[in-house]
């Protein structure tokens, strides 16, 4: 890009402005302490950076929700804490932590007091590898991805923990549904990275943003035939994940009053909220960084583009929530295993097709493929599509 | 409230043909629309509509109408009525009931407690003792004032009443409570207010009428 | 329960039982169901009723007939303008007073707009149901809230109306009220097309609604259901068409009827419902007459109804509310205070086929059924 040199250096040090800080921190540090200890150090800014930024964006982010979902409804969203309600996180927490802990008599109190902790724990190091910007990955690991998808799936045993432990009817419904959607919807995911890793040769999620680079920047993943349908599919299935509707059938309010999360109150509540919200952050923030192109864009610093982005993908996620209504339990399954996971099968098909033939017939042949194959699997699942009524009008 | 001018699409009587006239209502589809996800992407639209036109449309036309309590209030209608008040004319001794009871006999759940005065001889004067209504039992009929004959009794519009007891200086509303004048009956509610002071005046003059006459002719 | 020993047969596998409680988020008042589920498949269930119950009908035999006339505001919370219809279409016949046309007129525009009031909010409330998260919903209140305030505009008060009087409504439509209305009937398909748009094709609310609960229509006549659940199931009965009340033979309406009675037919019948009533409002608003809004017979008796004293004799007047058909039973023993006071509530006789239309399917679809079922526990308990 011809930019003049100035506004080249500006923008260089706005980029790497946290790289350069906590350079000049551990600079400091040198010396005043051995090197050791610089080590230790570098690893524990970085711990206390997430650590800090975790809850903080969990906590900013109801506030969007609520917002979000408040104009979608046509009405403020809390606007008496603060101006614009930028308080009111603060508040819930102080709600939060001044509730009553109350633990069922005769629930099992080693599970019912270890599942929230359980939770979270998965939820913050998955923080790790999310690269934020250039060079701004807190550890870069060479199976960052795998890292990543392995982490995410432990999630599902905690909400079974929770609802098990807290021997209640309604709690454990809830967690059988989880158990299900939450295994299920793990193959699709899976599955639709595939094709990503395919192209770019390598499981970290740094060189996955690197190879996105080129064509000023915009030469991201979402831009292929196989890479639009994979990214549908990805993030459908993150949507699942993380419990947020439409398959929110875990904490289906209306049915089962809170799901698996019925018994919990206070602080522990608190956890599995901040657990399902930093999910979401980091589900949209990894969906960004294999589809969208990380960090990459023209112009403006690297982490202003890769917040920008996973900005945009919570917003839809808070968009569906205002807008579907919920699953049923065997739908959300079939869809799963009948309709996207044959999709993920045939998106693998058609990178690799691409990667061979040329830019402009491979457009062709992916479009010819991708509508067979959705014809045919919307014909396969007949019993579930919407069908034609009509509606006499008598005297 | 109700001077909302109506800017929506379909406020001519040709747009209403369709409503008439179809006689098999199944919502006519366009083809692409037949790809299944199309409706759900529709209902998207919807949403993502209301979402950009509540930032600068005005309430009725799509805007958010919440009205912010209890900085911004409701404007008042005249024909609210939520809880009962007696009326005074010109000073408070001066009440319009006479304690006759009636209103307490209607009431249904039973609200109004009534004691007629007795002056020291003992008789009867056509004042209320003691007049009662407890507030947490009203349920805002409108009965009492339909049936008082001498138009004393009339339904409030206020609702802030809370109070933290139930029984003393809390919900049971004693007649210092309850007595309000009649400008704030004429402020409340202009039009009964006009009428039932008309009616008064007709009723005066024709007592002045009846009087007349006789004196007249003799003389 | 021939159903639980096929699924002992089956499987050697436990039943859970589980009480959707009194306290639940949705089902729409204090009413429980006791279930019995094998997984997720609902084996039996059992309504119990009873909760809200606050004797309705015994307080009515201790007051005068007007007064009673403000406890029926209360039985269908949501609509009232339509109980207090049919109790003054119950006492009219009991005591033979004829209505002016005005009167009836007003009275066919209260009740249509009472039916809208109250299809959109079940509408409402089977989408939140659902899981849609208060967006339908608040859409609907948006119109809602405009109805309402022209309730509170005509009788004083939003909800619990006490508008109609026998002979008559309380107080007359001014010219501002109806163009008011007016203009709200100008509104209404606009708000109904976005609503369709939102909800109709939606594949999420097909998947759910489609096939499941679905009331067969010799079921549904044999167990006495009434209104848009009867009428979504094929049969073609509607009391504004078979009896004829008040003014509706004037008016131009069909009666929109659904093919398999499932819960996806019910809330289309109630939308088509929904335009239905909005030309009746059209041609209603159009033609009304000038007159007194009060027959004037009737005035003593606002002022001392102690002396309102019927015949002897007995009563029913029935109406189509917007959840099925209201009636009042009146038994008059020529006293002030009616001797006998029955209210035969549309929520409660529908209650019955719940469990036979419930049994088979999952347990999320048992809170949907019931949303479309269209309860409230005020009318079902009284």
């Amino acid at each position: 890009m011809n930019m003049p040199p100035l506004l080249r250096d500006i923008e260089f040090a706005v980029d790497l402005s946290f790289v350069n800080a906590k350079g000049w921190i551990l600079d400091l540090l040198s010396h005043i302490v051995p090197d050791w200890v610089v080590v230790f150090a570098s690893i524990v800014i970085s711990g206390v950076a997430i650590l800090v930024l975790g809850p903080v964006i969990m906590m900013y982010l109801t506030l969007l929700e609520r917002k979000l979902i408040g104009r979608i409804q046509n009405r403020y969203g809390p606007n008496r804490v603060g101006i614009w309600g930028l308080l009111q996180p603060i508040a819930d927490g102080i709600k939060m932590f001044t509730k009553e802990d109350i633990v069922p008599v005769y629930a099992d109190k080693v599970i019912h007091c270890l599942a929230p902790i359980v939770i979270v724990i998965p939820a913050l190091m998955v923080f790790l590898v999310v690269p934020f910007g250039e060079r701004m990955t807190a550890v870069n690991l060479n199976i960052g991805l795998l890292y990543f998808i392995a982490v995410s799936s432990i999630t599902t045993i905690p909400i079974f923990m929770g609802s098990w432990g807290s021997r209640n009817k309604y709690s454990l419904l809830g967690g059988m549904r989880t158990a299900a959607q939450m295994i299920s919807y793990e193959v699709p995911m899976t599955l639709s990275v595939v094709p990503v890793i395919m192209m770019s040769q390598s499981l970290s999620t740094n060189k996955i943003v690197l190879s996105q680079s080129g064509s000023y920047d915009m030469n991201w993943f979402i831009f292929t035939p196989w890479g639009i349908v994979g990214f549908i599919i990805f993030f459908l299935c993150a949507v699942a994940e993380c419990n947020r509707p439409p398959f929110d059938l875990p904490e289906a309010e209306s049915e089962i009053i809170a799901g698996f999360h019925t018994e919990y109150s206070g602080m522990k509540f608190a956890l599995f909220y901040m657990a399902e919200y930093m999910n979401a952050f980091t589900l949209c923030g990894i969906a960004a960084t294999l589809f969208l192109g990380g960090w990459q864009g023209p112009f403006l610093p690297s982490w202003i583009w890769f917040l920008g982005k996973t900005f945009v993908l919570i917003c839809v996620m808070i968009w569906f929530r205002g807008t579907f209504p919920r699953f049923r339990v065997d739908q959300l399954m079939g869809f799963a295993w009948k309709f996207l996971l044959p999709l993920t099968l045939i998106n693998i098909l058609v990178a690799g097709l691409c990667h061979f033939i040329s830019e402009k017939t491979g457009w062709i042949y992916s479009f010819i493929i991708f509508s067979i194959s959705f014809w045919v699997l919307v014909r396969l699942n007949r019993p579930w599509m919407p069908e034609k009524r009509h509606y006499p009008l008598a005297n | 409230m109700t001077n909302f001018p109506s800017k929506r699409k379909s406020s001519g009587i040709k747009q209403w043909d369709h409503v008439y006239t179809s006689s098999v209502q199944n919502a006519p589809s366009h083809h692409w629309l037949k790809i299944f996800g199309a409706g759900a992407l529709k209902g998207m639209v919807v949403t993502l509509k209301n979402f950009v036109t509540s930032y600068f449309r005005k309430p009725d036309q799509g805007g958010i109408f919440t009205v912010q309590y209890p900085e911004e209030r409701y404007p008042e209608i005249e024909n609210y009525r939520n809880l009962p008040f007696l009326v005074y004319d010109g000073s408070p001794d001066k009440v319009r009931c006479v304690a006759c009871g009636i209103c307490e006999r209607e009431c249904p759940p039973k609200c109004i407690y009534i004691t007629m005065e007795t002056d020291v001889a003992g008789k009867p004067v056509r004042k209320p003792a003691v007049f009662d209504i407890d507030y947490a039992v009203c349920m805002n009929c409108g009965i009492c004032e339909e049936v008082c004959p001498f138009d004393s009794i009339f339904m409030d519009h206020v609702f802030e009443i809370a109070s933290p007891r139930r029984i003393d200086t809390g919900m049971i509303r004693h007649q210092e409570d309850l007595l309000k004048s009649s400008e704030y009956l004429q402020k409340i509610r202009p039009k009964t207010a006009t009428m039932i002071d008309e009616k008064k005046r007709a009723a005066e003059e024709k007592k002045k009428a009846v009087v007349k006459p006789p004196q007249g002719p003799t003389v | 329960m021939e159903n639980m020993t096929q699924v002992e047969n089956r499987h050697p596998s436990e039943t859970l039982e589980i009480n959707f409680g009194p306290q639940h988020p949705s089902t729409h008042g204090v009413f429980r169901m006791q279930m019995l589920l094998d997984g997720e498949k609902i084996c039996s269930l059992k309504p119990v009723l009873g909760y809200l119950h606050r004797n309705h009908e015994q307080i009515a035999e201790n007051i005068t007939y007007a007064a009673s006339m403000a406890y029926t505001d209360r039985l269908d919370y949501l609509n009232a303008m339509t109980n207090n219809f049919a109790y003054a279409i119950a006492v009219e016949k009991l005591a033979g007073i004829e209505v002016p046309e005005r009167a009836e007129y007003i009275r066919v525009i209260m009740a249509e707009l009472a039916r809208l009031v109250n299809h959109i909010t079940v509408i409402g409330f089977l989408l939140n149901d659902m899981g849609a998260f208060f967006t339908p919903l608040l859409y609907a209140f948006r119109e809602r809230e405009k109805i309402l305030d022209i309730f509170e505009e005509v009788s004083g008060s939003r909800m619990m109306c006490n508008y109609f009087r026998f002979g008559g409504v309380k107080r007359d439509l001014t010219t501002e009220n109806l163009t008011a209305i007016m203009q709200i009937v100008r509104r209404f398909p606009a708000f109904l097309e976005e609503f369709e748009a939102l909800l109709t094709k939606n594949e999420i609310l097909c998947m759910r609604c489609q096939n499941v609960g679905i009331l067969p229509a010799n079921l549904a006549v044999n167990s006495s259901i009434t209104g848009p659940v009867l009428r979504a199931s094929g049969v073609n009965y509607d009391i504004r068409k078979v009896d004829g009340y008040s003014i509706y033979k004037r008016f131009d309406f069909r009666i929109p009827l659904g093919e398999k009675g499932d819960v996806y037919d019910r809330y289309f019948v109630r939308i088509l419902e929904m335009r239905e009533s909005l030309k009746i409002l059209y041609q209603a608003l159009n033609k009304i007459p000038q007159g007194e809004f009060l027959n004037k017979k009737t005035l003593p008796f606002l002022k001392m109804p102690r002396n309102f004293k019927p015949a002897v004799g007995e009563a029913y007047g029935r109406i189509e509310s917007p959840k099925g058909e209201l009636g009042f039973y009146l038994v008059s023993d020529g006293t002030p205070q009616p001797w006998r006071y029955h209210v035969r509530a549309p929520s409660l006789i529908n209650l019955t086929v719940l469990e036979d239309i419930c049994i088979g399917q999952k347990v999320a679809d048992a809170i949907i059924i019931l949303g479309s079922i269209d309860i409230v526990l005020g009318e079902t308990d009284r």
